[in-house]
């Protein structure tokens, strides 16, 4: 049954990856990567991260993609194609992809996978909320307010682009 | 088999033995599925059917009129007409537009709606998901929805569809905000985000009443959000007849359009459940202090009913103000969010800290 469901959510994720960086319409290949986060969310479900996957959702197919989406929305017309990549581009791209695939197979192929199912894996609720605002050894409460930091400054750099009255 | 109307845990458990007994674990685990599955498929279409006659009839009482009367009594079979005739309703496409996103739009909206209902609690043990994180799986699923939306209104290939579905997405996106901070107020109080601890923590009285001040200020941002989220008057300006004729379903017709029409009660339906099991107690009975006597006979009635008369109740209350606000600009609407719910809720937020640090709740 968990076999049966990982060979579908891969395949789900290997397929529609695919088609995200082949289809010729951006809005489509916008919507590819929307199934291939749900499957992948579907992957952190099954390994009981519930927590994980609930952002996966929220902040992967929720946010990022709504905001693609709009982006697309705001500078593309329906009937536009993108037009199929030169002979040189196919030629450099294809380089480029078969390094990458070389190195993650070469890491994937030489780690040894050891087995993890004698540690205590607690992913409750309560435990993340706890290590998120712990200041213990191994708590997160330093990259948590580092990470709140930097999103105030992106907000605010944000509202200093939107408004257009003074010029910088 | 031992049904108990009162706590469906046995009854549930039963069931699923006997499926173990008949049939191999993978196929027990399968028709367990089915069953559930199709058991929705049939809650949400009846839910639809019946959602759709309240609310033309809340909506006609609203306006002095007495709504449909003619097909079957009080015209209760009118909604049945109506799904009829949309069935049977030829599902056209624009000729520019891109199909498959456009068929693709009708399926994504109902997904979300589909795996939200999955996390309500109905009864005792009636409860198919119940995550640590119940609340919290509930709004990051439905924030798929709009996805569709957005779909639905660039695909269609019309601009009337496509303003419609940049309207919905500005809303949906920033009144996001408001319903997840005001579901976290009482989360403070309850410690958990799992529905059913929510639920059972709320055995000595709602939370509503529990949560004192900053409950009920919670309890209304809560109701005014997320009537917005769902794109429902006064906030209904993804659909705005008077000028963008439909919004971003302005090119749909027949089955595809009920889709639409579907998700959007199913979507009000979720929203009344959340809010009943967050803030009215789900389907705990009402208990008053210690009169005895007057809490037995509330135990007396079972927790489905509950649970329903308290959905119905906020249903009714949604459907109240749709009918009876006028319809907000798009200007005012985004102001309304960002200038006063926001920082009303942030607020909301501290002093339900302190009310909650200091124990000045019940």
């Amino acid at each position: 049954m968990e076999k049966a469901m990982f060979y579908i959510l891969s395949g789900m994720i290997l397929v529609f990856s695919l088609l995200t960086v082949t289809s010729r319409r951006i809005l489509r290949a916008a919507v590819y990567l929307l199934f291939v986060l749900l499957g992948s969310a579907g992957l952190f479900f099954m390994l009981n991260f519930n927590f994980l996957a609930a952002v996966q959702l929220t902040v992967y197919a929720g946010g990022i993609i709504v905001l693609i989406i709009f982006s697309i929305m705001l500078t593309s017309h329906v009937n536009e194609k993108l037009e199929a990549a030169g002979a040189k581009k196919s030629v450099f791209s294809f380089l480029a992809v078969a390094a990458g695939a070389a190195v993650t197979l070469y890491a994937i192929l030489n780690y040894s996978f050891p087995s993890v199912s004698d540690r205590v894996n607690d992913s409750s609720m309560k435990t993340i909320g706890t290590m998120l605002l712990s200041y213990k050894d191994d708590g997160y409460v330093l990259p948590f307010e580092v990470i709140s930091i930097l999103l105030l400054a992106a907000m605010v750099g944000a509202i200093i682009i939107a408004k257009r009255e003074h010029k910088l | 088999m031992n049904f108990n109307i009162y706590d469906f845990t046995d009854f549930v458990t039963s069931v699923s033995n006997w499926l173990n007994e008949i049939l191999s674990p993978e196929l027990a685990v399968i028709t367990g599925m089915a069953i559930i599955g199709i058991i929705f498929l049939l809650f949400i279409a009846l839910l639809g059917l019946s959602l759709v006659y309240i609310e033309r009839k809340v909506c006609a009482f609203f306006q002095q009129r007495l709504g449909p009367m003619r097909v079957g009594f009080w015209g209760t079979a009118q909604t049945i007409a109506d799904i009829i005739k949309l069935i049977f309703k030829e599902p056209l496409v624009t000729k520019n537009a891109d199909k498959f996103l456009f068929n693709l739009a009708a399926f994504i909206v109902m997904i979300a709606p589909l795996l939200a209902i999955a996390a309500v609690p109905f009864a005792k043990g009636l409860h198919v998901l119940d995550f640590d994180i119940g609340i919290f799986y509930v709004t990051a699923v439905s924030s798929i929805g709009v996805t569709g939306i957005l779909l639905a209104g660039w695909s269609s290939n019309n601009k009337y569809s496509l303003i419609g579905a940049m309207r919905s997405g500005a809303q949906i996106v920033s009144y996001e905000l408001s319903v997840g901070l005001s579901l976290l107020t009482i989360i403070i109080l309850t410690g958990s985000l799992q529905l059913s601890e929510i639920v059972n923590s709320q055995s000595d009285g709602w939370w509503i009443f529990k949560g004192n001040i900053p409950a009920v200020i919670a309890f209304i941002i809560f109701i005014i959000a997320s009537t917005a989220e769902s794109n429902r008057g006064p906030f209904d300006l993804a659909e705005a007849e008077s000028e963008i004729t439909a919004g971003f379903h302005t090119e749909y017709s027949g089955i595809k359009f009920a889709f639409f029409f579907l998700s959007e009660y199913v979507n009000l339906f979720i929203i009344a459940a959340i809010g009943t099991t967050v803030f009215f107690g789900g389907w705990m009975p009402l208990h008053l202090g210690n009169l005895t006597f007057f809490n037995n006979i509330m135990d007396f009635i079972p927790p489905l009913i509950w649970f329903f008369m308290k959905v119905a109740a906020l249903l009714f209350l949604i459907m109240w103000f749709k009918w009876t606000f006028p319809r907000l600009r798009i200007d005012q609407m985004l102001t309304l969010e960002w200038k006063y719910l926001l920082p009303l809720n942030l607020m909301n937020l501290m002093l339900m800290s302190i009310v909650s640090l200091n124990g000045w709740h019940f």
